[in-house]
């Protein structure tokens, strides 16, 4: 699955999409999300949006999906 | 059509305003956010904005419908810039129209509050001794 990031989160990955394998749920997705890359929990919040909607940790994520992690946003 | 979205390198509120006037609104209101050259008594250099640009259109866009379907707008742009931009230079425009006044003004604030809650777009500030992305952290 590739996962596409962006702001901050781009810069503490050091890179603008990761993959991960055998993930299924956005909760899922964090945990690995915040394993590999602890600082990312030092932001002030992290969404996860799939197929270009915010998602719920509970949603379930498919294979073709298009998942992103929104670090807090900043615009205006 | 009774809205504009639109993300691009320029955005100016001639294109907004042009947009929503019509002789049926009586109120127009207009927001533009432009580049302020000090945060926390730091100057500051430039901007640099980066967005999710298929995710934010559709969040412009439901920002836009919100404002026509419960808040008596009649037509609204919403324009946001990516990329760098200088001091005094302008970031989003949002022109909003109304047959009255009282709507309008409502529906201005309540698009560019929203904006900057729910759009993903972020903004790094460069300073004259280093950067920073806004509001990432508590």
């Amino acid at each position: 699955m590739r996962i596409l990031l962006f702001g901050i989160a781009k810069d503490i990955a050091g890179a603008p999409v990761i993959t991960a394998e055998g993930i299924t749920s956005v909760a899922a997705l964090r945990s690995w999300l915040y394993a590999k890359y602890p600082s990312l929990e030092q932001l002030r919040s992290l969404m996860i949006a799939v197929n270009k909607v915010y998602a719920n940790d509970e949603d379930v994520l498919q294979p073709g999906d298009e998942v992103a992690v929104i670090p807090p946003v900043s615009g205006g | 059509m009774n809205k504009l979205i639109k993300i691009d390198s320029n955005v100016t509120v001639q294109q907004a305003l042009d947009f929503v006037e019509g002789p049926d609104c009586g109120g127009v209101v207009v927001f533009s956010g432009n580049v302020r050259n000090v945060t926390k008594e730091k100057k500051v250099t430039r901007l640099f904005f980066e967005c999710y640009e298929p995710m934010a259109l559709l969040e412009m866009e439901k920002i836009a419908d919100y404002t026509i379907e419960k808040m008596g707008v009649k037509r609204i742009a919403i324009l946001h810039i990516v990329g760098e931009k200088q001091p005094g230079e302008v970031v989003v425009v949002i022109a909003v129209a109304a047959p009255h006044r009282a709507a309008a003004f409502d529906a201005c604030e309540h698009a560019i509050d929203t904006l900057k809650e729910t759009v993903p777009i972020w903004k790094k500030e460069y300073f004259e001794d280093g950067e920073v992305w806004v509001a990432a952290h508590p």
